[in-house]
């Protein structure tokens, strides 16, 4: 029996690799896909080599140049307290880049635990914990974040809270649907015969499922969790100034919008274009592991 | 449809329930309690010990609980810690700009996302058809505060054709009007691209279907079997998602309502969080999470009205 399987598994091991690749090839030949890719590129790459691209220390304060055009020193200009925007635009991508990683990770840990209990725990917890998730999607996302910053306080931890607690319902309904429709499933009820594990059927036979269409959700949500992340430093109630955020960027160039209106433009072009890039390659992603949800 | 919709009113109540105790549990979740965060740093034990005796944070917490629903079923959403006036009726005053800047915003989204979806399905593949899904993808992808910000940087501050900000001259429609334009535009666009997607890709699966062959086999005119056969039964999911879509767009007016200044339920909640004023802050969310459940059951229950697969699978 192990023997045959040692022989099988590298059979098996090489096609889904194989298969992967394809499926790559076919998101970076689709124009949206490739657009994505490089837009999701150049946001990661810029977020990570920051420190060495950054042409100025991103706090570094220089009052008599405050609020300068873009120039060929400054190439998005300068803030109210004369900081490079470019380098602060370049840093708050490591900050949209930390949030989003960490939200979505801790989410999607968080949403697949949720959903597989719910899934193959018994009637009543489902029913329980569909109430709790149901009345978590109750309240408009904004709102919620408020009400928990009105009591815990702003912070960049407060922002990873409530983007995961609000992120949690989506992520556990997938898994769990999925759970209950494989709970009855012959090669589930084979392995329940064969003397297996409750952790065992969750984690190696009904997890593999799941995945693929977790994954795909989990892409399209990095560009939500930038936008809340930006959206709640521009209010001042996310990442505390004068850390550089795309957030705070905006809130400073909203403040000067009459004067200095390239502050704005240049906090706001990076959210655009990771956020459409993300999309981007998150549809595009769907159109290929996804065949059933085809655009056509 | 009677037992669909009592089941589906009973849910309401008890996710709002729920939602409420959810709010409530999360003073008690936290460390330190409402009287300093609302007195900060500086208070005197005192002080502390008479704003928390006002505000019945003395009691035990199942009375404050019952206390706390209680009121909200009487329509008191306790008093204001700085100005001293019922919360609720600052929430009442507030209220009419942020119903009037969501319907508007989701009346226009709607309207021309259901115009560009039908357009699409009727032709599909066309350029024109792709040029209108990718647009409707970045629509979807990029913030409504980030739209907000770009239109009042166009069209208030560089080209100045429409106010900026505040909500209009009270009883001047047409000022009124006016100033609900960039934040209606703002908060509806990401929907326009979101209901032109649902319903082309809804349209598309019911011209495939045996009653619009049957129509076509009768020879009826091709702009009547869109419009009259295929669109009534394709706008079924797009009416099941408006719920949703009210509570998008109450998100957003937060947002939109901050960067125009009107004085909407979006920056009492925003300038009462500065404050640190927190029963007022609870009781716009709970007010605005109420508008967003009844919403969500109104369209639910339309649904069902309209389409009785949905009864038959609750």
């Amino acid at each position: 029996m192990s023997a045959q399987t040692s022989e099988l598994a590298p059979a098996l091991a090489g096609e889904p690799r194989t298969a992967l690749a394809d499926a790559l090839r076919r998101v970076v030949r689709d124009p949206l896909g490739a657009l994505g890719s490089a837009l999701v590129l150049v946001f990661v790459l810029s977020a990570v080599l920051a420190p060495w691209i950054a042409p100025y220390e991103p706090n570094a304060i220089d009052v008599p140049g405050r609020l300068q055009g873009p120039s060929l020193a400054h190439w998005l200009g300068t803030d109210n307290l004369g900081r490079d925007v470019f380098s602060r635009v370049l840093f708050g991508g490591r900050i949209a880049l930390t949030v989003a990683l960490t939200a979505v990770g801790l989410s999607l840990a968080a949403g697949i635990l949720l959903g597989l209990i719910a899934g193959y725990g018994p009637r009543w917890l489902d029913n329980l914990l569909l109430l709790l998730l149901d009345s978590v999607r109750a309240f408009p996302v904004v709102m919620f974040a408020l009400a928990v910053i009105t009591v815990v306080g702003p912070s960049l931890q407060t922002v990873i809270l409530v983007v995961v607690v609000t992120s949690i319902p989506a992520y556990a309904r997938i898994v769990r649907t999925q759970t209950l429709s494989l709970r009855h499933t012959e090669f589930i009820l084979a392995e329940r015969a064969l003397g297996a594990g409750v952790p065992r059927i969750l984690l190696v036979h009904i997890l593999p499922n799941v995945i693929g269409p977790l994954l795909i959700l989990a892409s399209m949500e990095i560009p939500v969790v930038i936008t809340i992340e930006a959206g709640l430093s521009f209010l001042g109630l996310g990442v505390r100034p004068p850390t550089p955020s795309w957030g705070n960027i905006l809130s400073d160039g909203y403040a000067f919008i009459r004067n200095t209106p390239w502050l704005v433009i240049a906090g706001g072009i990076p959210v655009v274009l990771t956020t459409l890039g993300f999309t981007f390659l998150g549809e595009t992603l769907r159109d290929v592991f996804d065949p059933r949800l085809r655009r056509d | 449809m009677l037992v669909y919709t009592a089941k589906r009113i009973g849910l309401a109540l008890v996710i709002l329930l729920l939602a409420m105790t959810l709010l409530f549990s999360m003073i008690y979740l936290v460390p330190g309690d409402p009287a300093s965060i609302a007195l900060g740093p500086r208070a005197t034990p005192e002080m502390k010990a008479a704003l928390a005796a006002r505000m019945g944070l003395d009691q035990p917490i199942p009375m404050q609980l019952t206390n706390f629903i209680g009121g909200v079923l009487r329509g008191d959403l306790g008093v204001d810690v700085w100005s001293n006036r019922p919360v609720a009726r600052i929430i009442l005053e507030a209220l009419p700009h942020t119903l009037a800047l969501t319907a508007l915003g989701l009346g226009w989204s709607v309207s021309l996302g259901i115009v560009l979806g039908c357009f699409s399905a009727t032709h599909r593949g066309n350029w024109l058809d792709r040029v209108i899904g990718v647009v409707s993808v970045s629509a979807i992808a990029v913030p409504s505060f980030v739209v907000a910000l770009y239109s009042l940087l166009v069209f208030a501050v560089a080209l100045k054709w429409l106010p900026a900000i505040g909500a209009g001259q009270a009883g001047d429609l047409g000022d009124q009007l006016r100033h609900l334009i960039l934040p209606a535009f703002a908060i509806g666009l990401g929907w326009v691209g979101y209901i032109a997607r649902l319903v082309r890709a809804s349209m598309l699966e019911v011209m495939g279907e045996n009653h619009i062959r049957t129509a076509r086999a009768f020879g009826l005119p091709e702009r009547r079997i869109v419009y009259r056969y295929a669109l009534t039964v394709a706008i079924l999911p797009t009416v099941a998602l408006l719920g949703v879509g009210i509570g998008n767009l109450l998100s957003g007016a937060v947002f939109a309502e901050i960067v125009f200044a009107r004085p909407g339920v979006g920056k009492l909640i925003y300038d009462s969080v500065l404050n640190r004023n927190y029963p007022v802050v609870m009781g716009a969310v709970l007010v605005t999470t109420m508008l967003y459940v009844l919403a969500t059951l109104i369209a639910d229950l339309l649904a069902a009205l309209l389409d009785p697969r949905v009864r038959a699978n609750f």
